[in-house]
């Protein structure tokens, strides 16, 4: 194995890129990503990395230099947060229709207004049916792990989609902590080189993204649909995989002491780390409780899901952005979805918290606990949901 | 777990301070997080940043609140901003200040223990410069060795390259001068 080292997490994203020996970076600076993209930067200036750095001038003209530059069978990769993913959007989601095997890291932060920096899921709830398959990590090393993941499902033929690596903006970015690195031998194992599926090249011409009309838009989409919703197997391939290599094994519906419990939590991404730890407060007073972490997003993984919650009495539903003036949070309403239709469905309290960098505590989670049980008592509705921590 | 809590103004390297004591842990294969207050840095203006140290898996996502030891790099910091906030019943206050331990005590109605080093008048001795975030590191390990003395030295090496020498010396008088009143 690789060395274990205490790095910042944005630093060893970037040096975890530069191992899986991207081809071309293109990327604009933007707050809490800025790290991730000077170092890659750096790593290409200094010469340890024999990549093209392509520094755009918005990223727009990022997500559209990376869509050119995976087309001809370069391995590609870009970052962003925020408004970056909202000036790159027209071009994310032609990115996911032409089946292009972009790898962005997403370092989540809300979208203004007011102007914020901080980190909460709005920008990445915002594109959330753009068609990328989409995973959340809690921790540097998921982080590092996820980057070698991502070329390796993105890039396999039977995929060849794009994907997205949340992690949280400076609540993980900028944290400096223990990183287990891949040595190369284990990285050259683990992820074969690019082989697109389809190039453009000029000794063969092809068209991709062509007009679309009415008598063949359905069948495209019904397509993309049917390849996200297909990339599961390989997904879970990909984690098996990794598993036997480095020891750490990523599922797609992850629990903590939720099997036999009333109530579970459920997370996404660095939050996680902090509801474990209440939970483990919660357990000593005798509470049943436990957590579900929700790892990968897209395609949703419905099977694993209904298996988790299977006999469990409430789902406290943490969600980190709003759906302003509709049934509260996005992974909340779809959590519902999910479960509509399930016998014995257990009850869903949604708590909206941590925007824009509004710290969460232990003590925090808590206390929503505590609410939602007081909550129990009364009948939830489907569209109740509390903002939690609100100053009045 | 030990939780640190170090303040100072902008530029003066409390990041630094917070990065170098989670290396020192993490090469000791100990578990540790170094993190700013999240935001711009605003040089000048009062920051803050944190460390853990544990010797397990280190989970928790959040500022700290209640810490075991608070540090301050800068003395005007003491007037300004109430770094006693929260600091644990058993903790103590490590601060820069010409002023003695007992002073303080009466001046700023403080009732935790105080480690108390004239950093600045190191600092400008050694390195010319009133920067005093590793010279506080010194301080820091002689009121409490939350990593052991030694693991210090690698990281200040790894880190200031060809000025590591009077880094390491600010780091080594402040330990050897620092003075704690209970």
């Amino acid at each position: 194995m690789g060395e274990r080292v205490g790095i910042e997490v944005s630093l060893a994203a970037a040096e975890a890129v530069k191992m899986a020996n991207v081809d071309v970076i293109a990327a604009y600076p933007i707050t809490p990503q800025t790290h991730i993209v000077e170092h890659l930067s750096e790593l290409v200036a200094d010469g340890e990395l024999d990549a093209e750095f392509i520094p755009v001038e918005s990223e727009h003209s990022a997500m559209s230099v990376c869509c050119g530059s995976s087309a001809v069978g370069a391995r590609t990769f870009t970052c962003t947060s925020s408004q970056g993913l909202a000036l790159m959007n027209e071009i994310v989601f032609i990115a996911a229709s032409l089946r292009l095997p972009i790898v962005m890291i997403l370092a989540n932060r809300s979208m203004s207004g007011p102007l914020s920096i901080w980190n909460d899921h709005t920008d990445v709830m915002s594109i959330r049916d753009c068609g990328w398959i989409q995973v959340f990590t809690e921790n540097g090393q998921e982080v590092f792990d996820h980057v070698m993941f991502a070329f390796r499902v993105a890039e396999s033929a039977s995929v060849s989609l794009p994907i997205i690596i949340n992690l949280d903006g400076f609540v993980l970015t900028h944290v400096i902590e223990p990183i287990e690195f891949w040595d190369d031998e284990t990285v050259k194992k683990y992820l074969p080189d690019f082989k697109p599926v389809n190039q453009l090249h000029p000794d063969n011409p092809v068209t991709m993204g062509a007009f679309g009309l009415p008598s063949i838009f359905t069948e495209a989409k019904k397509a993309q649909n049917e390849a996200l919703i297909q990339a599961k197997p390989e997904i879970l391939k990909a984690w098996k995989e990794m598993g036997d290599l480095v020891g750490r094994h990523y599922q797609p519906v992850e629990t903590y002491h939720a099997e036999g419990s009333e109530t579970v939590f459920l997370t996404m991404g660095s939050f996680g780390e902090t509801v474990s730890v209440a939970v483990d407060e919660l357990r000593n007073q005798g509470k049943s409780v436990g957590q579900i972490k929700l790892r990968l997003w897209r395609p949703f993984p419905f099977d694993e899901f209904r298996e988790a919650v299977r006999g469990i009495k409430r789902i406290i539903v943490l969600d980190r952005a709003v759906s302003f003036g509709g049934p509260g949070g996005p992974v909340a309403s779809e959590i519902r979805s999910v479960l509509y239709q399930e016998e014995n469905m257990p009850t869903i309290t949604n708590f909206l918290c941590g925007f824009a960098g509004r710290d969460v505590t232990a003590q925090d989670y808590i206390a929503m606990y505590e609410q939602a049980e007081q909550m129990a008592q009364g009948r939830v509705r489907q569209e109740d949901y509390i903002i939690y921590g609100v100053r009045e | 777990m030990i939780e640190v809590r170090l303040h100072g103004r902008g530029g003066q390297g409390a990041v630094t301070s917070a990065e170098l004591l989670a290396l020192a842990a993490i090469n000791q294969g100990n578990y540790a997080q170094a993190f700013p207050s999240f935001g711009p840095e605003r040089r000048g203006a009062p920051v803050v940043a944190f460390c853990r140290i544990d010797d397990k898996p280190i989970r928790t996502r959040a500022a700290i609140y209640q810490p075991d030891m608070v540090l301050v790099l800068d003395p005007s910091i003491l007037r300004l901003v109430k770094v006693t906030s929260g600091l644990k019943d058993d903790g103590i206050l490590v601060t820069n200040t010409k002023y003695s331990g007992d002073e303080l005590k009466k001046e700023l109605g403080i009732t935790h223990p105080i480690a108390t080093v004239n950093a600045t008048k190191i600092a400008m001795e050694e390195l010319g410069l009133p920067i005093t975030n590793t010279t506080m590191l010194g301080s820091l390990l002689k009121a409490r060795e939350v990593v052991p003395f030694d693991s210090l030295i690698a990281p200040l090496k790894r880190r200031f390259g060809r000025i590591a020498d009077k880094n390491i010396k600010v780091f080594t008088r402040a330990y050897q001068e620092t003075l704690l009143t209970r």
